[in-house]
């Protein structure tokens, strides 16, 4: 997958949680969880959505390195590239 | 129409699942109920077999008003051959006396074997004793009379074809027809002969629009709300509960998880609070008509945030009972369905107390406001690092604050600190939480 084919996988997914979120005015760099009021369910749900398109499993102690959306990228890319 | 929480008046019936003659059995989900929160399947509590429909699709009514009769299973092969070529209207009970115009009509006085079905409010307003009968006093269905006042069609003027020469729907329906032949049936009348023959494509009347739902589910917290500001003597506990053990336990066990069976923290926050209460029993249960009724099962309610604003607080069953696995399962379902706006009529009205936990994003203690007719609400802030110090040693430990609000008519500050208290305990030992 490439940077952008991450970043709209992940992107699709947060519309799915919050469908009033503008994909446009998401600052790739400002946590997620602050910027559009996810909590804990909905995190889960992001988890599991990004495990079920990608076959990533992601254990809980990385969740900090997926906090911002360019978080996500960097660490989605590492770890399907080493799959 | 059941009282779907303290905050609902009135409810539309959406579409009926279930026709006369239809078998049904403990929790099964005859109807759709739009009411200001969400829209409401609503569960049976009987087994039998429903006998009549007494609210059609598309009306509103107010909560306590019987929405369909249900006959004991044995009962089906006598009366429901005799009215089954008609329409539904011919079955409706006649017992009650006729009521002048303009007054809301009672709820009607159930024949000895048959049970009003989905009545949760119905304890406030018992139903009044069928009256004799007396053969020259005008018998109308309360259907049939609520069509004749929509209609313009006065009463005394139709000719009845029901038992005893009864008016029913048909026969106001009939007489309407020949008043004014070429005018437009109402909805509510189009939608009259047999209810539910064939499931609806469309519903008569459109669930509330997004704005129309947003306005009314704040008028519906706020009148909730003040009738428990108003009614309940609150007082309000606190205490830093240690989420050390907790969270390490949970992150081992997480560790062993697929991401799909993960478990959240929240979870062991629920089943603490369910076994607490199985040591301080004053926190679970209703106040109603002046006095406590504690409650054996725990339901307890969780306040679920919606992302356009508003609250929803529905139960998960028998928590005390549930492995923690159990719950999550029940967790993850219920923020669902409430985020799609669909949850199960004894979800939102049997809850016996309220769990609220404003997350790790927002604040550390929460001030709560007890749902009425409940007594009591455990609030959780996010778990903080904070330093604690035991033994003589102090380190940083993750922290929660646990709150209760609670009724001082049921409890004193003394049994709710035990409470606070138990529900810390009970934390301490995390593994023990997934089993009883």
């Amino acid at each position: 997958m490439t940077d952008n084919e991450i970043k709209s996988l992940v992107v699709g997914e947060l519309k799915k949680l919050a469908p009033e979120v503008d994909a446009g005015q998401i600052d790739p760099t400002i946590d997620l969880r602050e910027q559009i009021d996810l909590d804990s369910m909905d995190l889960l749900n992001l988890m599991i959505a990004i495990h079920e398109a990608t076959g990533v499993e992601i254990p809980e102690a990385d969740y900090p390195r997926m906090a911002t959306l360019n978080g996500c990228v960097a660490y989605l890319r590492t770890r399907i590239e080493t799959k | 129409m059941p009282a779907l929480g303290a905050d609902m008046e009135v409810g539309t019936v959406l579409q009926w699942l279930v026709k006369p003659g239809d078998a049904v059995k403990h929790g099964d989900i005859v109807a759709v109920v739009d009411t200001e929160k969400a829209t409401i399947e609503v569960e049976v509590f009987e087994a039998g077999v429903i006998r009549n429909i007494l609210v059609q699709e598309g009306e509103k009514v107010p909560v306590g008003t019987v929405l369909a009769m249900i006959g004991a299973e044995g009962e089906l092969a006598a009366p429901a051959a005799e009215v089954k070529p008609k329409p539904v209207a011919a079955a409706v009970p006649i017992e009650e006396k006729p009521k002048p115009a303009g007054l809301p009509p009672p709820a009607p006085a159930a024949p000895a074997a048959m049970r009003p079905c989905v009545t949760a409010g119905a304890e406030k307003q018992p139903p009044p004793k069928a009256a004799p009968a007396v053969s020259h006093r005008l018998r109308v269905s309360p259907l049939a009379m609520r069509i004749a006042a929509d209609l313009g069609i006065d009463v005394s003027r139709v000719k009845g074809t029901g038992p005893e020469g009864a008016i029913t729907k048909a026969d106001v329906e009939r007489a309407a027809k020949a008043a004014a032949a070429p005018r437009a049936k109402p909805a509510a009348v189009e939608a009259a002969a047999p209810a539910a023959e064939a499931p609806k494509a469309a519903v008569s009347r459109p669930a509330l629009s997004g704005e129309e739902r947003k306005a009314a589910m704040r008028k519906a917290i706020a009148a909730a709300m003040a009738r428990s500001k108003r009614e309940i003597p609150h007082y309000y506990l606190g205490t830093q509960i240690d989420m050390s053990r907790a969270m390490a336990w949970l992150q081992a066990e997480n560790l062993t998880r697929p991401v799909t069976g993960r478990l959240l923290y929240s979870v062991l926050l629920l089943k603490a609070v369910a076994l607490a209460v199985r040591e301080i029993p004053e926190m679970n249960g209703f106040w109603i008509d002046g006095a406590f009724k504690p409650s054996e099962a725990v339901h307890v309610g969780v306040a679920i945030s919606l992302r356009q604003g508003g609250l929803i607080a529905p139960a998960i069953h028998d928590v005390e009972k549930r492995r923690l696995d159990e719950i999550m399962v029940n967790l993850y379902d219920l923020v669902k369905r409430v985020r799609a706006g669909v949850l199960r009529s004894s979800e939102i009205a049997d809850a016996t107390i309220t769990v609220t936990s404003l997350g790790d994003q927002g604040v550390e203690t929460v001030f709560g406001i007890i749902y009425p007719p409940q007594v009591a609400l455990v609030g959780f802030g996010k778990i903080t690092e904070r330093p604690w110090a035991s033994n003589g040693m102090v380190g940083a430990k993750p922290v929660i604050m646990g709150t209760l609000a609670a009724d001082h008519r049921t409890s004193d500050g003394h049994r709710g600190g035990l409470f606070l208290a138990a529900i810390a305990r009970l934390l301490q030992e995390p593994e023990k939480l997934d089993g009883q």
